[in-house]
């Protein structure tokens, strides 16, 4: 009796399942909350055809397991820089076949392949979508002197007044650049000065943060605040008190990009997908609607809104970000070690 | 009376939760717990307490959740003694009062203590209109005790209370007509009575309190890990359940001590009263 009743609910789940795939195309997306104009899917499900199956995560660290350990196949998924890095590394993607990404090659900026070499050599596995960098976003009534350094998070006057951010990268990031080594840095005595730093400014730190740190600074909890650019953006829109700085030292230029994993089963709809958000109508959509800048060339031509426009945080010149650093995955063990440096900050 | 057969299959649907969902995922922790990524036995991940500083978030959570434990205690009981004192009819509006908080959902109501407790919260907003001193309480260890009292404050009020409803009046006026003062009273016949409701009030508030992680990260702004936090991030962050895993197997040791300390206290106060 038993057999019987898994006999039939494995014929039941196979005839559903088969409902699913055959009947109609497909595409998988995996992607961060929030990260698309809701209406860019129903346009392209009806030029396309492709249903689109979409699921979110919220950090690359939660996203990589369930990627990792086949536990659900998705075509598409839009990492950042060094997770792109670890999966190429960890061989979860396919390259990409640039002569169905005509859009791709055509408007995604030249500055950005580039840039991208740094954690995907050759460009053969991804496509730039959004990118940023990470900078420290004040307020003009409480902070007097010039914003231009990191080493403004340490100074004693703005005790109880500074949100960092809760994250082991982008908090060693800081001290490493104003230490003027790299954010990707491996050798262990210099790690350990970088961390010895943060837990000597973790007195002066009133929160360390990730998602909260719009909340707070748009109620001016705090005078000082470590930043994404995207997030910069929609924090001065809401509060005029607020200013944006990129520190002298340099900082993170992070990079999101489309890729198509090794299991993949809609390879076709797939870059059929990604080549779509290239299109620069549909990327100007995407932009007005996320306000993370974008490799695109083509959208500030198309850009309506006069202010967005002109606005250097939404279209930085090419100067901010130049000779900026991209997050290098450091393999499993730096990886680990990062992380336990940074709990030892929280902890101590 | 129900015969062996039928009890049994009365208790089938429990055993069968119990196993699945209680006793396997208990195996699953201590396996992972004392086993290395080979799969190897091994209690290096365990040793990793001391290592890491992690055993300065156990002493914190320690303190922290036996601080709030005796805050909720010392509220509770004048709140209960006066309660139950009055009209017993009255009874279904007080256990409602009791109950209330618990209709909000806990993490809302932690995020309102947020708003509430921040430099520009309510309290400072407030303080400011009457000329007084702002202060800064989020992120501090105050403003994790404030949640926690919050938060499980009715798991002490709900037990004292039935614990004291069912002290027989006649024994209080026996007392009362022999002379004791109220204090006498309070410390020779409400005390020890009520001490069992007092007991399970407590392992109800300690616990929680000991392993939340929801109160400490949100009004703990990321800088006062508890063991609960290191536990979390372990396993979603890190990824490392093996580390997750041990940690969880030191916090339930310190569980069960507690446990079994309240239920020691409870016999041997059970004991004295024969």
């Amino acid at each position: 009796m038993k057999k019987f009743l898994m006999l039939a609910l494995l014929l039941v789940t196979m005839i559903f399942a088969g409902c699913g795939d055959k009947d109609k195309e497909v595409v998988y997306v995996y992607s961060w909350g929030d990260y698309i104009d809701p209406e860019v899917l129903k346009i392209f499900e009806k030029e396309t055809g492709i249903h689109v199956i979409w699921d979110e995560y919220d950090t690359n660290e939660s996203m990589y397991p369930r990627v990792a350990e086949g536990a659900v196949h998705y075509d598409i998924i839009v990492p950042s820089d060094y997770m792109i890095n670890k999966m190429i590394d960890n061989d979860l993607l396919q390259p990409l076949d640039f002569t169905k990404l005509e859009n791709a090659k055509k408007y995604i900026g030249e500055d950005f392949f580039k840039q991208s070499e740094a954690f995907d050599p050759g460009n053969k596995y991804s496509v730039p979508y959004c990118w940023g960098t990470v900078g420290i976003i004040y307020d003009k009534t409480k902070v007097t002197e010039p914003v231009d350094s990191w080493t403004i998070l340490w100074n004693e006057k703005y005790a109880g007044q500074i949100l960092m951010q809760d994250s082991a990268r982008d908090a060693l990031m800081i001290p490493l650049k104003i230490m003027g080594k790299s954010m990707n840095e491996t050798d262990k005595d210099v790690l350990a000065q970088a961390q010895e730093m943060l837990k000597k400014q973790k007195p002066l730190v009133q929160a360390y943060v990730i998602d909260e740190v719009k909340e707070k600074l748009i109620n001016s909890e705090a005078a000082l605040g470590v930043v994404f650019s995207g997030e910069a953006l929609n924090i001065l829109n809401a509060n005029p008190n607020m200013a944006f700085a990129i520190p002298k030292e340099g900082t993170n230029f992070w990079i999101d990009g489309w890729v198509i994993t090794k299991d993949s089963q809609n390879v076709d709809n797939a870059h059929k997908f990604i080549d779509f958000m290239c299109r620069p109508d549909i990327a100007v959509k995407n932009f007005d609607c996320l306000g993370y800048s974008t490799p695109n060339i083509a959208v500030r031509d198309l850009e309506e809104d006069e202010e967005v426009k002109n606005s250097p945080i939404a279209f930085p010149s090419p100067e901010v970000y130049k000779d900026q650093e991209t997050y290098k995955y450091l393999g499993n063990q730096m990886d680990e070690y990062y992380n336990n440096l940074w709990m030892q900050v929280k902890v101590d | 009376m129900i015969n062996i057969n039928a009890r049994n299959i009365l208790l089938t649907p429990f055993l069968i939760w119990a196993g699945l969902f209680i006793f396997i995922p208990l195996v699953c922790i201590v396996w992972y717990g004392i086993t290395d990524y080979d799969g190897n036995f091994s209690f290096k991940n365990m040793g990793l307490i001391f290592e890491r500083g992690y055993l300065d978030a156990l002493k914190l959570s320690i303190w922290l959740a036996l601080i709030s434990t005796v805050i909720c205690l010392l509220m509770a009981y004048p709140l209960c003694l006066i309660l139950t004192e009055r009209q017993r009819n009255n009874s279904t509006i007080i256990s409602l009062l009791f109950i209330l908080p618990l209709w909000m959902n806990s993490l809302l109501s932690t995020m309102a203590w947020q708003t509430i407790l921040e430099g520009n919260g309510i309290i400072n907003q407030l303080m400011r209109l009457l000329g007084l001193p702002t202060f800064q309480m989020i992120n501090t260890e105050g403003a994790i005790v404030v949640g926690m009292v919050y938060n499980y404050l009715p798991y002490m009020v709900l037990p004292l209370y039935i614990a004291l409803t069912k002290i027989d009046r006649r024994i209080l006026e026996a007392a009362q007509d022999l002379g004791a003062s109220s204090w006498q009273t309070f410390v020779k016949i409400i005390l020890p009575l009520s001490l069992p409701g007092a007991v399970s009030g407590i392992t109800m508030v300690f616990i929680p309190a000991l392993t939340t992680f929801v109160i400490s990260a949100l009004l703990g702004g990321g800088k006062l890990l508890l063991i609960g936090n290191i536990i979390e991030q372990e396993f979603t962050f890190q990824y490392d359940w093996h580390v997750g895993c041990a940690l969880s197997v030191i916090l339930m040791i310190f569980i069960i001590l507690n446990m079994l300390l309240t239920t020691y206290f409870d016999k041997a106060d059970a004991e004295e009263d024969f």
